[in-house]
């Protein structure tokens, strides 16, 4: 069970939370002036890395604030990433 | 009789003789026996029989790590794969040796042995296969498996509890003592925990002065308010941060529990789990009476229980010399064959002065003796063999340091340690420090002294030395130092079994086989021969396997590989893991304020969707659910009926850009939507296939109100933050989920006005005041409600909200109100009926996760204004890529009664070939008195008035394609 | 290839089974063969394994960078089921069960097949809804799939405690008769050893580092810790670290990798002889031949090659578990581990060309070890002739680019 550092309420078991998922890029602003190719990557493509891996955590059963930290995904090794980013 | 109860000794109560059975044996032991200590004290050599061969097996170790004493109880608390030695002796009980018939001194199934040539290793990989496997695989079942779970078995009563410290102690030996205490005495809440019932580990075996230096240090530790001491405490997984698992058994605060299973998380941990000795392999080091040496130490000094009269120790190192004296201190005749040339001369010494035979050079080639030891072949310097006559070997192979704790979480790796001839802990992190034996320090004083320095360093790291710095004076007690590396007895005759793990039979010649054969891998050879996978996880076996492999191949053992330890160090039992958390606490449930009503009045109660109970249906007297499904859905055509609709999902939204997200995330326009009105949306998700749907109401200029449907919340509240907190960080809206601060009882059907009437509202009801998608805020008769004009009945309907709190009271005004008009009760089923005669869409079964909007003939909705909102850019695409597509459509069999399965698949003519569809819901038409059904169908919209067919399995059903709508077609029922 | 039979355990027996010989052989690595096959898992081997009996091409190599089936192989839960929605993947299955019927006569390798059907535990009307469509569909193409009342569900698992405090009451079984488990390990090994037998050459602790390049960016090799090799077709059989191999020849792929826990019971006599599966609640369960109660449930919640047990997720199961077998309360786990699954973003297997010429992948295993047979027979068939199988036409890479995807989840929710 890990301990998520919420950049607002600190260090919480992970019951609390949701996992978004890797860290993709924020929606592109005008879908359609994407060539088809390029859309469906940004939409499915992902690095899926075996390592340090920046993704997303939904603190739901408290603040409610999405954060994102980086999370190593072989050993679960945290490290909090700066609060004041967008996520 | 050669094993025999010692008139004095032990740390048993010699005042309470505890009579129990084994095997049908009465039998007495004294409390505070295992069931092992027990049985030796009787002389009951053959304990077990093996798992493949049925050899005849005895007590061989004195802990977890003991592969051959698995027992049944029969009573009390019936329960199988019970480990003799880690089982204290109970009044009465009945224990039974597992997997032999009739008992473990004669078993039939031993006839195995007398086919043991033709079970290498993977035998069963090479036969049975014609005519096939099923075949055989019955006998191969019921000879496997140890025990058989009793019928009416033993039920643990266990709870679960979080818990932290800032130092986890594993293990209360030497290193374990004097690390809880430097730990404790600097401040640090420490928690000393320990599997067995009594502080000390192997110090206890070690005479009257290491057990003076454990009670003062454990009297110490007793003073400590920063210190809780578990006895009979297991730490059995350790998985990242400092989170451990750990089974506490018969926690002493609290009688009715067998367990309290911990999740802790711990700053720091020590482990000072200590070491298993380990085996030699030699012809017939299996038989009972081949023992390990520190196993007959315990036994003696623990329990007063001399495990044999005439005794051989088989010692590689000086770790065998101490129960050699021990037992020749106790009357036995011993004679010591040290496989080392030289043996350090005060040993040489001692032994010579306790009259032991010593022989150094020597090596035990085989034991004589089936069903217990009765004597051995020994081969000496020059290799010249002797028979000698003896009732227990005592085998002192060397240690295997139990690090596996450190070694679950992959932060410490495993090195091989020449010396020592075994695989020690690599590097440590400063919170995750492994000391003692388990490191591979055997020297008491050692022992402490690492215990005390890592944990007193974890101390210093955190800011606290409290305390005296220096570490206490360890006892005196001998030393055990490097080992003679010997595994392996070469055999005299070929075909001679070298046990190298006796839990799974497996030999050295299966090892050899596995190799010869190919599988050359470690992790190959163990997986072929099933070495180290049996109730004991390699405890013994592991490192003599390796060493083995590594000595056929030529290859130094720590180039050999090593395997992983994974977790539970033990075995863990699932009840103690369940908790307290099976039943009501499983799979908590979401009720309404009205459920007590619902049951009350005979709803039957099913889940909705998230957890949410909801009433399915009110059977009354002789109905079943399709005939009261209908009698409700007839109330709502003909008069009124009111449902539940508490669980649908509600948010609450505010600020100026309100607007934007709604029309970001929905199909269709929301910007425009005037205050006091609604509109029913679809959103999607971005790849361009249906999130959910549901109503928005804009309740002021910048006040929104959304509902999604029941079991989508959760889903639409993440969709929503995602998009405010992530991609529009810049939008001001504050998003509040509000779903179960309202009940709502929806008055639908044509006589739902009159309701409202009756309910002496404080607002306008007239049509031009409230009409279809508009809200009001009023009370109807003093309690406050929101009205909205929503449907999904395809009749006149009033959904009113009120604060949860006045849910009961407001419902049962509106039945007190609606007698009148025939008000009924209306659950899910009915407005299955309802939504399906009304063509309604439904989550689950026409939005099945693969149609969009425009499949469901929604494309009306689908905003030409916006330029952009979330899954237009993929629905697009998909449709320009591949036009063909599933569309609804309605479905009338041809014959008006004939339900058809949801599901069933739509085929071209109904042949048993791909799908061109299929039926997502059927019902019988209360509106129309013939079955109806919506369905997707390949181009289906193109297809009207076409017959089309269902495959139901061998059955071929006709269908006539139809708009998919029944009732109602042009709304005025539902706009009126 | 040495014939495996009663006769010749007999005849080895005499002389202390010293005769047998090597499984497979262990040959020189070569600098270029005509395939390459990265990772010697089940899938990889398989696909070794019919790339030279169906196509008769056998200079291949598979080279591993651990331990032959060290992977998923050796991870996974054993399961060969093909109780699906969609009309592609139920065939596909269907072709992977009657392949493993045969196996162990067509390999002389007995995999210990065992078709002991497997019941699905129906505990919600969602769940029934979804199982009913799946089970009309399949129909359809022969697999069966069988609604049973609870009584006889309660009947053919009897060691199942009674019902009436259960928090999620069965409504009802299904009943999936082709059902089968068997040997992981000893599926990889009978590959392995019917392909070399063929020709094939399997390289064990051979990893690949990167790849070679032509000039027009087509892949026409490997880099090893044993060297260079160059082929013609490079094929990934990778599960679990495909997207870190693809990465090094710059090619990216719609996956994500999970940690999928399971745990095994300490062995006990026969007591459940089906596969038993509760969806609702997450949670499968059998009994080996040695005895162990196999147990599994859902994966962990969030991306993880950690290939351990995830707390919660293991609390939750065992919980379910003892919920519906309250006698297992005191039977105890002997050992738990995890696998790592990857799941194409539509959760349905991938086996395709890629953007790069010369480089082919086989993925999006879930629950691949089922798939075993049927996956390495159709990619062997897109590897020799350069077209997709026909049992397999559907799980090209090609999909997604008209977002295409390839759903087996069946509903999306409950009403």
């Amino acid at each position: 069970m890990l301990l998520i550092p919420c950049p607002w309420c600190g260090p919480r078991p992970e019951g609390e939370f949701v996992n978004l998922g890797e860290a993709v890029p924020p929606r592109p602003a005008d879908p359609a002036a994407l060539a088809d190719d390029v859309w469906v990557e940004t939409l499915i493509m992902r690095a899926n890395v075996r390592g340090p891996h920046v993704e997303r955590w939904w603190h739901q059963r408290s603040c409610g604030r999405i954060f994102a930290i980086e999370r190593d995904t072989l050993t679960h090794a945290i490290r909090p990433l700066d609060p004041e980013a967008r996520p | 009789m050669t094993a025999t109860r010692l008139p004095a000794g032990g740390l048993i109560d010699r005042s309470r003789p505890i009579a129990f059975r084994f095997d049908g044996l009465a039998l007495t032991g004294f409390a505070g026996d295992t069931l092992a200590a027990a049985l030796l004290a009787n002389d009951v050599a053959v304990v077990g029989r093996s798992f493949k061969l049925h050899r005849p097996r005895g007590v061989f170790g004195a802990g977890i790590d003991d592969p051959n004493t698995t027992v049944t109880r029969l009573a009390p608390r019936p329960a199988t794969n019970l480990r003799a030695t880690t089982t204290p002796i109970e009044a009465g009980a009945e224990y039974r040796s597992v997997g032999t018939w009739p008992n473990a001194r004669h078993d039939l199934g031993a006839v195995a042995g007398a086919f043991g040539r033709l079970l290498p290793a993977g035998f069963y990989y090479k036969t049975f296969m014609a005519p096939n496997w099923h075949l055989f695989e019955p006998f191969i079942r019921a000879a496997a498996g140890l025990g058989r779970v009793p019928e009416a078995a033993w039920q643990p009563v266990s709870e679960s509890r979080f818990g932290d410290c800032d130092l986890l102690v594993v293990g209360a030996g030497p290193a374990g003592l004097a690390a809880a205490l430097a730990g404790a005495r600097a401040g640090l809440r420490t928690i000393l925990a320990d599997d067995g019932e009594r502080p000390g580990g192997r110090l206890l075996d070690e005479g009257p002065a290491a057990r003076a230096w454990i009670d003062a240090t454990v009297a110490e530790l007793d003073g400590l308010h920063t210190l809780r001491r578990m006895p009979r405490s297991t730490v059995w997984g350790h998985h990242e941060q400092g989170f451990v698992s750990l089974l506490e058994r018969a926690p002493p605060d609290a009688p009715d529990l067998d367990f309290r299973h911990w999740k802790l998380r711990a700053g720091a941990i020590v482990v000072a789990a200590g070491a298993f000795e380990r085996s030699i392999a030699f012809a017939d080091n299996d038989r009972p009476g081949v023992m390990l040496a520190s196993a007959a130490g315990h036994y003696l000094d623990r329990y007063g229980v001399r495990p044999g009269a005439d005794v051989l120790a088989f010692a590689t190192n000086d770790s065998g010399y101490g129960p050699a004296f021990a037992l020749a201190a106790a009357g036995a005749a011993v004679r010591i064959a040290d496989a080392r040339d030289t043996v350090d001369p005060a040993l040489a010494r001692a032994a010579a002065a306790a009259g032991i035979d010593l022989r150094p050079g020597t090596v035990v080639e085989r034991a004589l003796g089936r069903s217990r030891v009765a004597g051995a072949v020994l081969t000496g310097p020059g290799g010249r063999t002797e028979r000698v006559a003896c009732d227990l070997i005592a085998v002192a192979g060397g240690w295997n340091p139990a690090f596996h704790l450190a070694s679950h979480s992959r932060r410490v790796r495993s090195v091989w340690n020449e010396a020592l001839a075994t695989f020690t802990a690599g590097d440590c992190p400063p919170d995750l420090v492994v000391v003692g034996a388990a490191r591979g320090s055997f020297a008491t004083e050692d022992c402490v002294r690492e215990g005390w320095q890592a944990a007193a360093a974890i101390a210093a790291g955190l800011g606290r030395t409290g305390g005296p710095v220096a570490p206490p004076e360890g006892p005196e007690a001998p030393v055990t130092r490097a080992v003679a590396p010997l595994f392996l007895v070469p055999p005299a005759k070929p075909g001679a079994k070298l046990f190298v793990d006796l839990a799974n039979d497996v030999t050295t010649a299966d090892l050899g086989l596995a190799l010869r054969e190919g599988y050359r891998s470690i992790e190959l050879v163990k997986r072929y021969t099933t070495a180290g996978m049996g109730i004991d996880q390699g405890k013994t076996g592991n490192v003599s396997v390796i060493a083995v492999v590594g000595a056929l191949t030529g290859a130094a053992p720590g180039d050999v590989g090593t395997t992983t330890f994974r977790p539970p160090y033990a075995p863990v039992e699932f009840g103690a893991i369940a908790g307290a958390r099976a039943e009501a606490r499983l799979y908590p449930w979401r009720q309404t304020p009205l459920a007590d009503w619902h049951l009350a009045a005979g709803g039957v109660i099913y889940e909705a969707g998230l957890r949410w109970q909801r009433p399915g249906y009110y059977p009354r007297a002789g109905e079943d659910y399709r005939t009261a499904a209908a009698r409700e859905a007839r109330a709502v055509r003909e008069a009124v009926g009111v449902y539940d609709g508490t669980p649908l999902g509600r948010f609450r939204l505010k600020g100026p850009d309100v607007p934007a997200l709604l029309d970001l995330v929905y199909v269709n326009d929301f910007a425009s939507l005037a205050p006091g009105r609604g509109r029913y949306g679809i959103m999607l998700t971005d790849d361009g296939l249906i999130l959910d749907d549901g109503v928005t109401f804009r309740l002021d200029e910048t006040h929104w109100l959304l509902h999604s449907s029941t079991g989508a919340a959760d889903r639409v509240h993440l969709h929503l933050e995602q998009i405010l907190q992530v991609h529009r960080p810049d939008w001001r809206v504050s998003l509040i989920p509000v779903t179960s601060q309202w009940a709502n009882a929806t008055l639908c059907g044509p006589r739902a006005r009159d309701v409202l009437a009756a309910l002496n509202p404080d607002f306008d009801i007239a049509p031009a005041a409230l009409p279809f998608m508009a809200t009001v805020e009023g009370h109807v008769g003093g309690l406050p409600v929101r009205v909205c004009r929503v449907s999904w009945t395809g009749e006149l309907s009033f959904e009113l909200n009120t604060p949860a709190r006045h849910a009961v009271e407001l419902w049962q005004r509106i039945m007190a109100a609606g007698a009148p008009f025939g008000i009924t009760p209306v659950g899910s089923e009915a407005n299955h009926i309802l939504r399906v005669e009304a063509g309604y869409i439904s989550t689950g079964h026409e939005v099945d996760g693969t149609a969009d909007v425009i499949d469901l003939g929604l494309g009306g909705m689908v905003s030409r204004r916006k330029a952009d909102f979330i899954g237009k850019r993929s629905m697009e695409l998909r449709r320009r890529l591949d036009p063909e597509r599933f569309e609804l459509v309605g479905l009338l069999p041809a014959d008006p009664n004939r339900l058809v399965p949801e599901g069933a698949p739509l085929t071209p003519g109904g042949a048993a070939t791909d799908q061109e569809g299929f039926v997502s819901a059927c019902v019988a038409s209360v509106a129309l008195g013939r079955v109806v059904g919506l369905g997707l169908l390949k181009r289906g919209r193109a297809r009207l008035g076409e017959t089309v067919h269902a495959r139901v399995r061998d059955e071929i059903v006709p269908l006539t394609v139809v708009p998919p709508v029944f009732h109602d077609a042009d709304r005025t029922r539902v706009k009126s | 290839m040495q014939r495996y039979s009663i006769y010749s355990l007999v005849r080895n027996a005499l002389t202390h089974h010293e005769g047998w010989q090597r499984a497979w052989r262990s040959p020189p690595l070569k600098r270029r063969y005509q395939v390459v096959i990265v990772g010697a898992g089940g899938h990889g081997l398989s696909t070794a394994y019919h790339l030279a009996k169906e196509h008769g091409l056998t200079d291949v190599a598979v080279l591993e960078k651990g331990w032959l089936g060290g992977g998923n192989t050796a991870r996974n839960t054993h399961t060969i089921r093909s109780n699906y929605i969609r009309d592609v993947s139920i065939r596909f299955h269907d072709v992977s069960v009657k392949l493993y019927e045969q196996m162990s006569r067509e390999l002389n390798f007995n995999i210990l097949f065992s078709q002991r059907s497997m019941i699905d535990l129906i505990q919600s009307f969602g769940k029934l809804r979804d199982l009913r469509r799946r089970s009309l569909a399949m129909a359809l193409h022969g697999p069966q799939y069988q609604l049973i009342s609870v009584d006889e569900l309660q009947r053919r698992i009897p060691a199942m405690g009674s019902l009436d405090q259960v928090r999620l009451p069965p409504l009802a079984g299904m009943v999936h008769p082709e059902a089968a488990m068997a040997r992981h390990d000893a599926v990889a090994w009978s590959y392995a050893r019917a392909a070399d037998a063929r020709g094939v050459e399997i390289h064990q602790h051979t990893e690949v580092t990167g790849f070679v390049r032509g000039p027009d960016g087509a892949v026409t090799g490997v880099e090893t810790n044993r060297g260079t090799v160059s082929a013609d077709i490079v094929a990934l059989a990778t599960a679990g670290s495909t997207s870190d191999v693809a990465r090094r020849a710059g090619l990216s792929l719609p996956l994500v990798t999970r940690n999928l826990q399971a745990f095994v019971s300490e062995p006990v006599k026969p007591l459940i002889d089906v596969i038993v599966n509760c969806p609702d609640v997450g949670l499968y369960l059998m009994q080996s031949d040695k005895g162990e109660i196999v147990i599994g449930g859902g994966t962990d919640p969030y991306p993880s090659y950690r290939q351990g047990s995830h707390f919660a997720t293991f609390e939750d199961t065992v919980a379910s578990l003892v919920e519906l077998f309250p006698r297992f309360k005191a039977l105890k786990m002997l050992r738990q581990w995890g696998g790592a699954i990857e799941f194409a973003y539509d959760a349905s297997p991938i086996i395709s060309k890629t953007d790069l010429p010369g480089l082919l992948v086989s993925t999006g295993w879930y629950g691949g070890f089922k798939s075993i047979p049927v996956g390495g027979l159709t990619f062997a068939h897109l590897i020799a002739t350069g077209t997709p199988h026909p049992l397999a036409e559907a799980f090209g890479l090609d999909r997604f680019t008209g977002l295409k995807f390839l759903l087996e989840a069946g509903t999306v929710a409950q009403r």
